[in-house]
């Protein structure tokens, strides 16, 4: 089961809250943490894991092969991401600003482009006792997370089972790659901060959830500063917050010094606790859901 | 004129209440912009009165004309990104606009020509006017779409343009966060760049990565630590990065609550208190001025 | 020789662009003969991403000996400008066109 871990906002306390999660339900159950917010992976900070496997990750981009080239040009018109570029006689690709959709390769009318892998990024897996840490991250100078997002979650799919607890923890934001963690999760949590900028945040990410058809929950952090709007959003939104961790210097100064939380103060281990209700109530739902699909799947089988 | 680009790297620093509070400060001798696209909320401190709004189109899409489609199905299997279905219950082929990245491919290979490639609507931008009586330039994004460089690049410009029509000295810009392209697309053209930090493990991380970029263009640079006294452990490895690089300090704020309550109260910290922050802000704003003006 | 720089305005006294793959346009001056041509960039500087390598397969078409601009393109422009063996120059923000041609005639003016 998939549980996305995103705020519209960055600096809610994702990150904190999907270490502390999978930490806390690690002393019980195996899980994995998955960091997907692949350009600024930070979630290795605050974990101590042996590095078990590195996995090098490529997306495919065109090569030229300038002896059958006839410089007539199409490939750099029909780039749409000016990834293709012509100069003269030359043509220059640029692997950076490439989407992979391979119009170049395909449309060339001397086949004087293929596709072939290019090294995009890593993704290391860690462990420590229960707990099966994944960072992918972008290669410097690779502007697009998204393609590194989708070899990470394939590589998932290939590493684990379904039944598996995967806590992924996605980049801030609402646009692309927020919807590419998004899509596939079975649970969508958010972290929002009872303020003004916190609310307007959290609003559009609700937004944004609801038009790819999930129904997020929401964890409130940092209760205690701002104001009662986010709460009663999510009450005329019918959101259900699910856990709720007070304000308090003394955690902000603890996660400064990148330590893990719920150890030190119960306040953050009770909201641990209620998240953790929700996931095995989620999880119960779909588990009945996998076996209604399995069932349908054998009745089919029977009668074609 | 000269720009002044305010930037983090991690996400809630204090960035935005920073620009807030300097946009204050600067009155009408400044002309803000927020490019904080994906998070846009600037505005809810300056609650700026909308003079001008836009539409805005970036990155393309494809759409399928299913009077002219002849069902080959030919354009989904050149699609790389399985954006184009054929849901049985109606048989049609159609666009999923979430997975389209616009690159026009099956617009190439159609033989009826049935499907177009066309801008994508993807927000709005403002012109307004601030309660301290200067322009602001922002934007809205649809839901679901890109930040893009683009827009980055025209919130910038509008400013600019608003800038030397009101003779301002400055454009104040609350940049992209991140390390992207919107965050590049921010910094260009930038006289000055503020690098709002703090003490935490992550903050740290994400400022080297950030000044990798600013370096790379070399533009100057400033810093400001907020909540500084939350761990001066931390907070000695930021100096020590900041000698390193040579990066002037230009001032420090402490951890209080006043800056949430004052966003709370939809102010800024410099209109919230008159005490000693409000003094801190005061301080890192003059140090500002003179670190942008000492350059040419 | 040809000359290239990224212009906010077509004329000598307009405000050289700090930037290059969204600069406005392009003033393009040829020394030898006094001629001016303005090259739009509107088509770079619309696009969401990769504006620096269209812009500067733009400006090669002029084929250009120097380009003059702010900041400096950045990698992926830098690479397709260096095909076209084009010399840039930087630090030209806040001058005007004339000013900034002036002062690389003047060697005043620092390579990219």
């Amino acid at each position: 089961m998939n549980i996305a871990i995103a705020s519209g906002k960055g600096g809610t306390g994702k990150t904190t809250v999907s270490v502390n999660l999978t930490s806390y339900l690690c002393r019980t159950r195996p899980a994995v943490l998955v960091d997907l917010d692949v350009e600024e992976p930070n979630a290795g900070l605050f974990l101590e894991t042996e590095v078990v496997s590195k996995t090098i990750t490529y997306k495919q981009i065109p090569v030229w092969n300038q002896a059958s080239c006839t410089s007539c040009g199409l490939c750099a018109r029909v780039c749409e991401f000016n990834a293709v570029i012509q100069i003269k006689d030359d043509i220059l690709i640029f692997p950076e600003l490439c989407h992979s959709c391979g119009a170049c390769v395909g449309l060339c009318p001397a086949n004087a482009l293929v596709m072939e892998s290019k090294e995009m990024g890593v993704i290391t897996h860690s462990r420590k006792e229960k707990l099966d840490f994944v960072e992918s991250r972008l290669n410097p100078g690779e502007e697009q997370a998204v393609p590194q997002i989708r070899e990470t979650k394939s590589y998932l799919a290939r590493n684990f089972n379904d039944s598996m607890l995967c806590i992924m923890d996605a980049p801030p934001g609402t646009s692309c790659p927020v919807v590419e963690v998004v899509r596939d999760a079975d649970v969508v949590l958010f972290v929002a901060e009872p303020t003004p900028f916190g609310l307007h945040d959290l609003q559009l990410a609700v937004k944004a959830a609801r038009s790819l058809g999930k129904e997020p929950a929401v964890i409130i952090n940092r209760v205690g500063i701002g104001n009662e709007d986010t709460e009663s959003f999510c009450r005329e939104q019918s959101l259900r917050v699910i856990a709720r961790i007070p304000n308090d210097r003394e955690i902000a100064r603890s996660y400064s010094d990148g330590k893990l939380l719920f150890e030190e103060f119960p306040s953050v281990r009770s909201a641990m606790e209620s998240v953790k209700g929700y996931l095995d109530e989620a999880e119960q739902r779909f588990f009945a859901n996998q076996a209604k699909a399995n069932q349908a799947k054998v009745r089919q089988e029977i009668n074609p | 004129m000269k720009e002044i680009v305010v930037i983090s790297g991690k996400g809630g620093t204090g960035k935005t209440s920073v620009t807030a509070s300097l946009a204050i400060l600067g009155g009408e001798s400044l002309v803000v912009a927020d490019c904080d696209v994906d998070a846009a909320n600037l505005h809810l401190l300056l609650t700026p009165e909308v003079q001008y709004r836009e539409d805005f189109y970036s990155g393309k899409e494809a759409e399928i004309n299913p009077r002219i489609c002849t069902d080959c199905g030919i354009c989904a299997e050149v699609c790389h990104y399985g954006a184009i279905l054929q849901p049985t219950d109606t048989g049609q082929w159609i666009i999923d606009k979430n997975r389209c990245e616009g690159c026009g491919y099956c617009s190439h290979v159609c033989p009826a020509s049935a499907i177009t490639l066309s801008s994508a609507y993807s927000g709005e931008w403002f012109r307004s006017k601030t309660r301290t009586g200067g322009f602001m330039v922002h934007a809205e994004l649809a839901a679901g779409a890109d930040n893009s460089g683009k827009l980055v690049a025209r919130v910038k410009n509008e400013a600019r343009k608003s800038a030397n029509e009101a003779g301002a000295d400055y454009v104040l810009v609350d940049g992209s966060p991140g390390i992207g392209c919107p965050v590049i697309s921010s910094l260009s053209g930038a006289a000055f760049v503020v690098l709002v930090t703090e003490p935490t493990k992550s903050a740290l991380h994400d400022l080297r990565r950030v000044y990798e970029i600013v370096r790379k263009f070399s533009i100057s640079a400033g810093c400001v630590i907020n909540k500084a006294d939350l761990n001066p452990g931390v907070e000695n490895e930021i100096l020590g990065f900041l000698q390193e690089e040579n990066i002037p300090l230009l001032g420090t704020l402490p951890y209080d609550s006043v800056f949430s309550e004052a966003m709370t109260a939809g102010m800024t910290i410099v209109e919230y208190t008159r005490g000693e922050i409000t003094g801190r802000v005061e301080d890192i704003w003059e140090h500002l001025l003179r670190e942008v003006s000492s350059r040419k | 020789m040809r000359v290239v720089i990224t212009a906010a305005g077509r004329e000598w006294d307009s405000q050289v662009d700090q930037r290059f793959g969204r600069a406005a346009c392009f003033f393009c001056y040829n020394d030898e003969d006094g001629t001016i041509q303005i090259i739009d960039n509107q088509s770079a500087a619309g696009e969401a991403h990769g504006a620096g390598t269209k812009a500067a397969a733009t400006v090669a078409e002029y084929e250009p000996q120097v380009l003059i601009t702010g900041n400096g393109p950045g990698q992926n422009a830098e690479s397709v400008l260096s095909r076209t063996g084009v010399e840039v120059y930087i630090g030209a923000g806040g001058m005007t066109v004339k000013e900034a041609y002036d002062a690389w005639c003047g060697g005043k003016l620092s390579r990219a």
